[in-house]
This record gives C-alpha cells, structure tokens and sequence, in this order.
C-alpha cells in the first residue's frame, strides 16, 4: 500500500478501503465502469487498483474527447487550415494527435499556420488580433467544454466578427454510456458518474441509467478519497439490490446543473442526427453541430470538408480498449510500436486516454520497484 | 480535457461583468464569469476554472484540496501553463 502514504488523510483513505474490502466480500465480482477519462487518469496515477480488492474491476469508459474523435475528423480540420490565410486553432492535447498525413504539430512544422489556445476565447482573440486571417478553432470536448464554445461563439456573433469558425466535434456523454450499455460484449454492473461534465448536465441526466438499465451510478471527484467513496456507494447499493444515482461531488456538482451553460449551449448548437466515434461506429444524437442561426460560424459550412472516413491501423485496437473489451496492454501494438513518444493512437496521446495513463504508470511502479529494497 | 483549476476573484471589471481578473497560486490572468449567470460570484470568491470559464462557485478549502488534487494528479504544470496562456499574453 505504498502509494496510500503519499495522499491527504492517509488514515480516512486506509479506513475507506478497508470498508470496500468488507463491503465487495469474495463471493462477488463487481465490473465498475469509470466513465470519463479524467478518472481513469486518477486510477492509474493514485493507483487505485492496487488499493481495491481483486474482486472489483474497474473498466475504463469513453469519456476522453481527443481519443474518440476518428482520425478522418482531423485530417478534416486540418484540410481546411491548409489555406495560407487560415489559423488552425486548438487545444494542447489536439495538437500530437496523428491524423493521416501527421498530426497538427507536424504539419505546422511543415508551414501551417497552428497555435495552441487555452481557451475558445483565445481562438476568438486570435481573430481579432489577425483581421487578415480566418481562424478556424478546433473545438472538442464533452459537456464541460460545449458551453464555453458556445458562449465564445454568442460574443463573435454580438461583435460582429467575420474572421472566425468553430470546426465543432463536441460530444455528449450520455449517447456513449448508452451505447455502451447496449454493446453486447460488455457486461457491467454500476458506474462512477463524470465529475465535470455533471457540473454542467447535472444528475437528473443519469437517471435512465437506474431506473431503465437498473445499474447504480455514483457522480464522483477526483481525489482519491473521493473515487473510494464513491465505490463504497456503489457496493452499498449493489448488495442491497438498489439502483440510484448519487452525487458524491456534492461540492462543486448541482443536482440541477448549470441553467446558463445549457441555454448557451442551446442556443448555439443542434444535436448531429449521428456522428462517428472511434472504436464504437456511429452513435445516433450523439455529438453537437453548429445550428442554423449560428451558420456563419460554422467551419464545416464555411469550407469544403473531404469528410472521408479513416479507419485507424489494421493492428491498433483503439476502437477495443475504448469500449472497455480490452486492456491497454493487452493491444498487440501497446508499448512497441505504439508508446507516448511514439503514438499511433489517439488513446496514447491524451493523458485522459487509458493507454497513456495505463503506460506512465506501469513505468512509475517498475521505477518504484527498483527503488524499494529487495524483499 | 477534465481539468478544473481552481482560482480566486480578486477583481472583476466594471465595462463588463463577465470578465474577472482570476489569481491562480499568484498568476493572474483574466477568465470569463458568463457561465455563472445565475450564480454570480463577488470578488473574493473561489471558482473552478475550465478553459478559461468559470465553471462553479466553490470553498476556499476546496480549491486548495482541488491544487492538492492537480498536484497529486501530475497534473500542476499543465494546470499553470493553461492559465498562464490565457489571454494570450505570449502570442505563439
């Protein structure tokens, strides 16, 4: 329990686990699907899963933006940048993401016009700054991120801006768990709820889960404490043959959500009829496009998109790890060809992608195994 | 990306009242309140910050465990190298 000494309230978190080793008992395997990827980044780096009995899986959900986004999309937003009066705008974790002739790094060392922002807001600053220009903003992310694009787009419009587009491919996580719960390789029995995008959505979002689908599902926060607790909830339920969602966020998550990012995420975007996710096909209602009254803005109607489908490399199996079927090492590419500094997935590229999380960690252990004294 | 940063109001303009100056453990960078509408926080509150939008209210304790959190997370440098490119402050 190595890792338990390094974390805040170090006797509260042995007492949590010790309530999850009495409560999971051994005649039971209980399969708990953590839904966003900012938790599987907190499993691997907290090293939950040393903690937690052999008899509780936690399987990794779809919740990492850049990892679900299919390399065609990509190569998508990149087309359009490849116009010398055109900015390709984005966030960090876009800009090593391979698409089929490179990622966006690559091709702005071979001369594209490529920035990183750290906020939609930036994109819209670089637009101004740049009147000569035409700044395209790669948008991605689920709910957390929507509205603040949204919101962006709502001040252009009011400003009157003419230089400036979003290439959306917001996604909505509700679409996924569904999809998810639908597959029929996958069997689980409760979920530990995102913490963000709830800030946004609230709780009421997840009731289908427990009343439709009848698997418990526990909203939690990031630390460690709070993702033990969260599974302490989960078991109570569980062997009391309950289904309920729970916030265990509390703290920062409303039951109601956030009224103003919804209506601003209303009043901008219209839901896809279908958009494709890496991994998982096509997934109906399940990402956001730019609406009519926003058209202008809107890079997909502004440009000519080849919108060719890319299937990933017959070898990578993104589309597996990404459903939970497989563990990131059990890809036949995981740690050879397929490494941080060497991606050929978008899962080891975003530190919210299992196989990244899953790669650091297997190298913090070994490290920290040849420093322990030999037993 | 799930990041959440946690930071304090210490002023918010009087042109426009979405936008605040934030300090994030002494950076301060400006950050847009208009997803708080219904909630709007005064200078001297702590909110979660989120691509440069204030996401939440939330306690002081809070934000000091969320610092704690990013820390333990690994996730420090990447927390402060976000909010030190908002704004733009150093055009890449």
């Amino acid at each position: 329990m190595r890792f338990v000494d390094e974390f805040r309230e170090p006797e509260l978190i042995s007492k949590t686990a010790e309530e999850i080793r009495r409560l999971a008992g051994t005649n039971r395997h209980y399969r708990m699907m953590e839904v966003c990827g900012g938790h599987t980044h907190a499993i691997y780096r907290f090293g939950l899963k040393d903690i937690l009995p052999e008899n509780i899986e936690l399987i990794h959900g779809p919740g990492c933006p850049v990892c679900v986004l299919p390399m065609g999309r990509i190569d998508d937003g990149l087309s359009i940048a490849n116009d010398p009066d055109v900015i390709f705008a984005a966030f960090g974790d876009m800009m090593r993401v391979p698409g089929t002739l490179g990622s966006p790094l690559e091709h702005r060392a071979r001369g594209m016009d490529v920035r990183i922002v750290y906020s939609p807001s930036d994109a819209l600053k670089l637009a101004r700054l740049n009147p000569n220009k035409h700044v395209m903003f790669f948008a991605i992310g689920f709910e957390t991120t929507a509205p603040s694009t949204a919101l962006t787009m709502m001040r252009a419009k009011a400003e009157g801006i003419q230089n400036f587009s979003v290439f959306c491919n917001h996604v909505t996580i509700i679409p996924a768990i569904r999809a998810i719960l639908d597959s029929p390789d996958m069997r689980l029995d409760a979920f530990i709820g995102p913490g963000h995008v709830s800030t946004v959505i609230g709780c009421r979002p997840y009731e289908w889960i427990a009343q439709n689908e009848h698997k418990p599902i526990v909203v939690s926060g990031f630390e460690p404490l709070d993702m033990l607790q969260s599974i302490v909830m989960l078991l109570r339920q569980l062997r009391a043959g309950e289904a309920k969602v729970e916030n265990q966020y509390k703290r920062v998550v409303p039951w109601e959500g956030n009224r103003a990012a919804l209506k601003a995420m209303a009043e901008v975007f219209q839901l896809r009829p279908y958009f494709e996710w890496r991994g998982m096909g096509f997934i109906s209602q399940s990402a956001l496009s730019v609406n009519e009254k926003y058209a202008e803005f809107d890079a997909e109607r502004r440009f000519q998109v080849p919108g060719i489908r890319v299937t990933d490399p017959k070898a990578a199996q993104c589309g597996e790890v990404l459903k939970g079927v497989l563990k990131p090492h059990q890809c036949k590419l995981f740690g050879k060809e397929c490494t941080p500094e060497h991606p050929i997935g978008a899962l080891m590229v975003s530190s919210e992608g299992s196989c990244a999380a899953y790669h650091n960690y297997e190298h913090r252990k070994a490290a920290m195994v040849s420093l322990s004294p030999m037993a | 990306m799930c990041l959440a940063i946690p930071g304090k109001i210490v002023d918010i303009s009087p042109e426009n009242q979405d936008s605040a100056m934030v300090d994030v453990v002494g950076v301060r960078r400006r950050i847009d309140l208009g997803l708080l509408h219904d909630d709007k926080p005064v200078v001297g509150d702590w909110v979660l910050i989120h691509v440069g939008f204030a996401m939440s209210k939330i306690s002081e304790q809070d934000a000091a465990e969320q610092m704690s959190t990013l820390r333990m997370l690994g996730e420090i440098d990447g927390a402060m190298q976000e909010v030190q490119g908002y704004g733009l402050d150093e055009v890449n």
